[in-house]
């Protein structure tokens, strides 16, 4: 077991922040302050989003295994779920089909879960280009790693509209928000 | 638990020379809860009140001490946390038990008599005459 943040209130903040400032600039590579060290597979990034995000209250699901369970348990006190039941989901392989995830409803779309998914690297270059709210033309990025077919099956959800799912991608330290308005556009 | 619960830093203090070294995992940090009472000791429960309690998680070793202790002492949280965190080390845990726990004990259960004579003392039986016949 391990410690989370040295300062739970200043990290769990900081770590919010970034996150807001993530999701209004989608695409944008934010870093992260303040990261916890978490036992594997559970990277930093998608730790530190996890114990700013998750309480007694969010229902949770991961793919890490006992080790990870434990420690989010520990630190968050989230009771674990089904995939299909979670509000957050910690993705560190490939994900649930997104589809079969909680989008929320018509009248409340504020239901509808939101993924954090590990990925290898982000690089502000070539590779995906995105574009919609919160970006004045397009961004690009590329995204080492994603699960095949993560880009189409994403742009299924978009019919759904304003039902649908909030993504955050991180890699290491590292955030990038992909909320469910953004449109991506795989260029390679 | 209860006995390091209700010790004090200070009497915890000298104890925790020579232990492992420790990590905290959480805390100290100080925080409400909620005690609940039932009337007449059986019936349905209420809250009685909010007390303020420190609690600390500690690995020492690969072993996770927890400690949740009344009043905003965080020494003694974390202190209380890492013996118990030692005491479940089988290679020291007879001796802790023989040096730390029992003599708190003893000194707790001395204390408990001590005030319950002192309240024993001054009792008042209520009675009426309805009760006497």
């Amino acid at each position: 077991m391990t410690p989370g943040f040295a300062e739970p209130v200043l990290g769990a903040q900081s770590s919010f922040r970034a996150m807001l400032h993530a999701l209004s600039h989608p695409g944008r590579i934010v870093e992260l302050p303040d990261v916890p060290q978490a036992p594997a597979p559970l990277g930093p990034a998608m730790a530190a989003l996890a114990l700013a995000l998750c309480d007694a209250d969010t229902p949770l699901w991961h793919d890490g295994g006992a080790a990870v369970t434990d420690w989010l348990r520990f630190h968050t006190g989230a009771p674990l779920t089904e995939a299909h039941a979670a509000r957050f989901l910690l993705a560190s392989g490939a994900p649930p089909a997104l589809a079969s995830l909680a989008l929320g409803s018509d009248e409340a779309p504020q239901d509808g879960a939101t993924l954090l998914l590990q990925v290898t690297a982000l690089e502000p270059v070539d590779g995906w280009r995105l574009s919609g709210p919160g970006i004045e033309t397009s961004t690009s990025l590329r995204v080492s790693g994603a699960p095949p077919g993560f880009v189409a099956e994403r742009a299924a959800l978009a019919a759904l509209f304003p039902r649908g799912l909030d993504i955050m991608l991180c890699a290491g330290r590292h955030i990038v928000g992909l909320p469910r308005t953004t449109n991506i556009r795989d260029w390679r | 638990m209860a006995v390091l619960a209700r010790a004090s830093a200070d009497a915890l203090r000298p104890h925790c020379v020579g232990l492992p070294p420790h990590t905290r995992l959480r805390g100290p940090e100080i925080g409400l809860v909620m005690l609940r009472g039932r009337m007449g000791g059986d019936g349905a429960p209420f809250n009685l009140t909010e007390a303020t309690a420190t609690r600390c998680t500690v690995d020492m070793a690969g072993r996770m001490g927890h400690a949740t202790v009344l009043g905003r002492d965080q020494e003694q949280a974390e202190r209380a946390a890492m013996l118990d965190a030692a005491l479940q080390d089988p290679v020291l845990r007879p001796a802790l038990l023989a040096r730390v726990i029992a003599p708190l004990a003893a000194e707790q259960a001395e204390r408990r008599a001590r005030d319950a004579r002192r309240a024993e003392a001054t009792r008042v039986q209520f009675f009426t005459m309805a009760t006497m016949r």
